[in-house]
C-alpha cells in the first residue's frame, strides 16, 4: 500500500490546479495551418515561380488572346491574294557564245499564303493561309483543354479504384490490380491507330475527335495514379487515427475521401501537374501524327505537322512550325517546374 | 432489434460484461488460407463491469491489453466469447450495427500525435463525430464543441488550431475530447498517460477523474502502471501472456494478491524512499512467445512456486470470494 503512496499524493496535490498548470499557446501567436505553410513554401522556389509564370501566360494567351485580338479567326483565311514570281535561268553555249536565259513566271494565288511577319500577320500565314499567330491561341485551348479533362478523369478514376484498393484489400485489391496490370500492358500508340482510323470511318465531328482519344488515353493511364494512390492509403490505413476513425464509428464513404484521400493529395497534386506535361506531348504528338485534331482545326501538334511532307517549309518558313514547337515546350516545362516546386514544397521533411 | 439473443444471467447494473473472449491472430496460412499456426493475443479472458466503475487492467508488454481493448470495441473482431454491453450481445454486430454502439462506446489511444488527423483543425476533428452522430442540431454544433473543450481543459481559441501546434499533454485532452463528443457511457482508455511526462501524467488522469463524475462515465483503464491503476481503478485485472490471472477490487488485489505473478508485480513498484528495504521478488527469464505459449499453467516458467501439476495442467480462474478471482493451483 505505501509503496504507492507517494505518486498519490502528488496526485491529489495536482489535482487542485487542474486546467491551469498546462502552459497555453498564447493567443496571438498563431503557427501557419499546413495549407499556407505549403504556398509558402512553393513561392519560395524561383523555379516554381518561373512555371507558374509559364503556365499562367500560356492560359492568358489561349483563353484571353482571342477576345483581344479579332483580326483574324481560327479559320479565317486570308484571301487578299498575293503574287508569286518564280525566276529560272539557264546557261547555254552555242558556238563558243555563252548565253544566259533568265524566265520570270508571275503567279497569281488566291491566298496570302506563306506570307512573312507583318503588322497585319504577326507571325506571318501557314501553307493554306490562316493566320499563324491567331491559330497558336486556338491550339493552346485545345491543347490545355483537353490534357486537363485527361488528367482531371486520370487522377478521379485512379482515387476511386486506387482508394477501394488500398482500402479494402483482399479479393477487391487483387481484382483491381489484375486490372491496372492488364491496361499497363497494352500498347498505347498502335491501339490509338486504331481507334483513330475507326473513328474516320465514322462520322463524328473532326472538332470532337481528340476528347474521344483522350478519353481512351485516360482509359489506359489511370492504372499509374491508381498505383499511386493503393500504395499510400495502405499506409494511411494502419496509422492510429485511422482506427480512431473506426472507433468514432464513421461511414466507409467517409473514412476513405475524408481521412484518407485529403492525405493522399500531397502525391496526387504533384503527380497531375507532372502529368499535365506529359499529356500536353501525348496530345502534341497524336495531332503531330494525324491522329488528333484534323485541319482546319489548329492544334499545336498539327502546325507542326506541315513539316513532315514539306521540306522548304522546314528550311524557309521558321515562322511556320517554330512558335508551335516553343509552345509545345514552354507549357511541358512550365508544369514540370511547377510539379517540382510542390514536390518540394510538400515534403514534409523539409521544414520550411 | 429482432434477433437479438437472450442473455443469460444478465445484471442489469452491468454495463459491460464480457464472457471468455478470445482472439487469435493468424501466423502462417496455406494457400487454401488453412490457418496452420496463430498468436493468441487474449485468451478466455472473462469480466463484469458496473456502469460508473473504472477497471484497471495491469501487465506486461505483449500481454494483450491492448488487444483487449481493442476487441471489446471490435476493432479486432473477437475470435471466441461473448462481449455484452448494455443487455446486448454486440459480438456479431455488422458495422452498420456497430456504428450506433460506437456512440456509447468509446477509446483514447496511448500515442496522442498519431491518434489525430494532422490535416484537420480541432475544431473539425472535435465536430465531426458531433455532426455524423447528429449528438445535437446543426447550428449547435460550435457552441456544443466549445463546451466540450472547455469542460476537457482546451481553450476556445484553440479551435481553430491544428494538432501540430500542441504538447502531448494538450493533444491528449483533444483525443479525450474526441472520445467524449458523442457522450459515450463507456471509455476504454489504452494507456492514455504512458506517452506523457508525469506532471502531465497527473493532470490528464484527474482530467479523467473528473469527467467520470461529471459524465457518468466507466472506463476500462489499460495500463502498466500500477500506481496510477490504483489512484484511478475500483477493481483491477491482472493479465500474464493473454489470459487474466487475477481479477478482483482494488482493495482486494492490493492488499490479498493471490496470484504469485500478481504478487510479483506489486513487490516491483518502485518506493520513493531509498532506504527503504524492497522485498523485490525476482522473475527469472522472458515472458514467453504467444505464438507459442508454455502448456500447463502458462506462468509456471517464471513462477517461484512451480510445482508439477503447474506444468501439466492450467489452473481454473475461480472465484475465492467478494468477486476476487484468480487462476493458480496454490490457492
Amino acid at each position: 500500500m505505501e509503496e504507492t503512496k507517494n505518486k498519490e499524493e502528488l496526485l491529489e496535490e495536482v489535482s487542485s490546479e487542474i486546467d491551469d498548470t498546462d502552459v497555453p499557446l498564447d493567443k496571438n501567436v498563431r503557427l501557419m495551418s499546413p495549407t499556407r505553410m505549403v504556398v509558402r513554401r512553393f513561392f519560395r522556389s524561383k523555379l516554381s515561380i518561373v512555371g507558374l509564370i509559364m503556365v499562367v501566360g500560356l492560359f492568358i494567351f489561349s483563353f484571353l488572346g482571342p477576345l483581344f485580338y479579332t483580326q483574324w479567326g481560327e479559320i479565317e483565311l486570308d484571301e487578299s491574294g498575293k503574287t508569286e514570281y518564280s525566276v529560272s535561268q539557264a546557261e547555254y553555249t552555242v558556238d563558243g557564245v555563252k548565253y544566259s536565259v533568265r524566265q520570270t513566271t508571275e503567279k497569281y494565288l488566291k491566298d496570302n499564303a506563306l506570307a512573312a511577319p507583318s503588322s497585319e500577320h504577326i507571325l506571318g500565314t501557314d501553307k493554306e493561309g490562316y493566320d499563324i499567330f491567331v491559330r497558336l491561341m486556338y491550339g493552346g485551348r485545345i491543347s490545355l483543354t483537353v490534357s486537363f479533362i485527361a488528367v482531371f478523369l486520370i487522377t478521379a478514376l485512379g482515387v476511386i479504384m486506387g482508394g477501394l484498393a488500398g482500402f479494402f484489400g483482399g479479393v477487391i485489391d487483387n481484382i483491381i490490380m489484375r486490372i491496372c496490370d492488364i491496361l499497363i500492358c497494352l500498347p498505347g500508340i498502335p491501339i490509338l491507330l486504331i481507334i483513330s482510323t475507326i473513328l474516320d470511318a465514322s462520322d463524328i465531328d473532326k472538332k470532337y475527335r481528340i476528347y474521344l482519344l483522350m478519353i481512351y488515353l485516360t482509359f489506359i493511364s489511370w492504372p499509374g495514379t491508381a498505383r499511386l494512390v493503393r500504395g499510400q492509403i495502405l499506409s494511411l490505413r494502419e496509422q492510429e487515427y485511422m482506427v480512431a476513425a473506426e472507433a468514432m464509428g464513421y461511414s466507409t464513404f467517409r473514412k476513405i475521401f475524408k481521412h484518407l484521400v485529403p492525405n493522399v493529395m500531397p502525391q496526387l497534386i504533384v503527380s497531375m501537374s507532372l502529368s499535365l506535361g506529359s499529356m500536353i506531348l501525348y496530345e502534341a504528338t497524336l495531332s503531330y501524327l494525324n491522329l488528333g485534331v484534323k485541319a482546319p482545326y489548329a492544334a499545336w501538334g498539327t502546325m507542326i505537322n506541315i513539316i513532315s511532307t514539306d521540306q522548304d517549309i522546314l528550311q524557309h518558313y521558321l515562322n511556320v512550325w517554330v512558335p508551335a514547337g516553343v509552345c509545345i515546350v514552354i507549357a511541358v516545362l512550365g508544369f514540370n517546374f511547377i510539379g517540382d516546386g510542390l514536390r518540394d514544397a510538400l515534403d514534409p521533411k523539409a521544414r520550411r | 432489434m429482432a434477433d437479438e439473443k437472450v442473455i443469460e444471467n444478465y445484471d442489469p447494473e452491468v454495463i459491460l460484461e464480457v464472457r471468455n473472449l478470445r482472439k487469435t491472430f493468424p501466423l502462417k496460412k496455406t494457400i487454401t488460407g488453412k490457418v496452420t499456426q496463430e498468436l493468441v493475443a487474449v485468451d478466455d479472458v472473462s469480466f463484469s463491469l458496473k456502469a460508473g466503475e473504472t477497471l484497471g487492467i495491469v501487465g506486461e508488454s505483449g500481454c494483450g491489453k491492448t488487444t483487449l481493448g481493442r476487441a471489446i470495441l471490435k476493432l479486432h473482431q473477437p475470435t471466441g466469447g461473448r462481449i455484452i454491453f448494455e443487455g446486448q450481445d454486440i459480438t456479431d454486430f455488422n458495422s452498420k450495427q456497430m456504428r450506433e454502439i460506437r456512440k456509447k462506446m468509446q477509446i483514447i489511444f496511448q500515442d496522442p500525435y498519431s491518434s489525430l488527423p494532422p490535416r484537420d483543425t480541432v475544431g473539425g476533428i472535435l465536430s465531426e463525430p458531433v455532426e455524423v452522430h447528429k449528438i445535437v442540431p446543426k447550428h449547435e454544433v460550435k457552441s456544443y464543441v466549445l463546451d466540450l473543450m472547455d469542460k476537457c481543459g482546451l481553450r476556445d481559441y484553440y479551435f481553430e488550431r491544428y494538432p501540430h501546434e500542441f504538447s502531448g499533454g494538450q493533444r491528449q485532452r483533444i483525443c479525450i475530447a474526441r472520445a467524449l463528443s458523442v457522450n459515450p457511457k463507456l471509455v476504454i482508455c489504452d494507456e492514455p498517460v504512458s506517452a506523457l511526462d508525469v506532471s502531465i501524467q497527473a493532470q490528464i488522469i484527474n482530467l479523467l477523474k473528473k469527467l467520470q463524475n461529471e459524465m457518468g462515465l466507466t472506463y476500462v483503464f489499460i495500463s502498466h502502471d500500477l500506481s496510477v491503476v490504483k489512484y484511478i481503478s475500483d477493481k483491477i485485472g491482472v493479465m500474464y501472456l493473454g489470459s487474466m490471472v487475477e481479477f478482483g477490487t482494488k482493495e482486494d488485489i492490493f492488499s490479498r494478491p493471490l496470484h504469485p505473478y500478481t504478487q510479483a508485480l506489486f513487490s516491483a513498484i518502485p518506493h520513493p524512499d531509498p532506504d527503504v528495504k524492497m522485498n523485490r521478488i525476482i522473475l527469472k527469464g522472458d515472458i514467453p512467445s504467444p505464438a507459442n505459449p508454455p502448456k500447463g499453467c502458462r506462468f509456471h516458467t517464471r513462477c517461484p512456486h512451480a510445482m508439477d501439476i503447474c506444468k501439466e495442467e492450467a489452473p481454473e480462474y475461480k472465484d475465492y470470494g467478494n468477486g476476487h478471482c484468480a487462476a493458480c493451483h496454490l490457492l
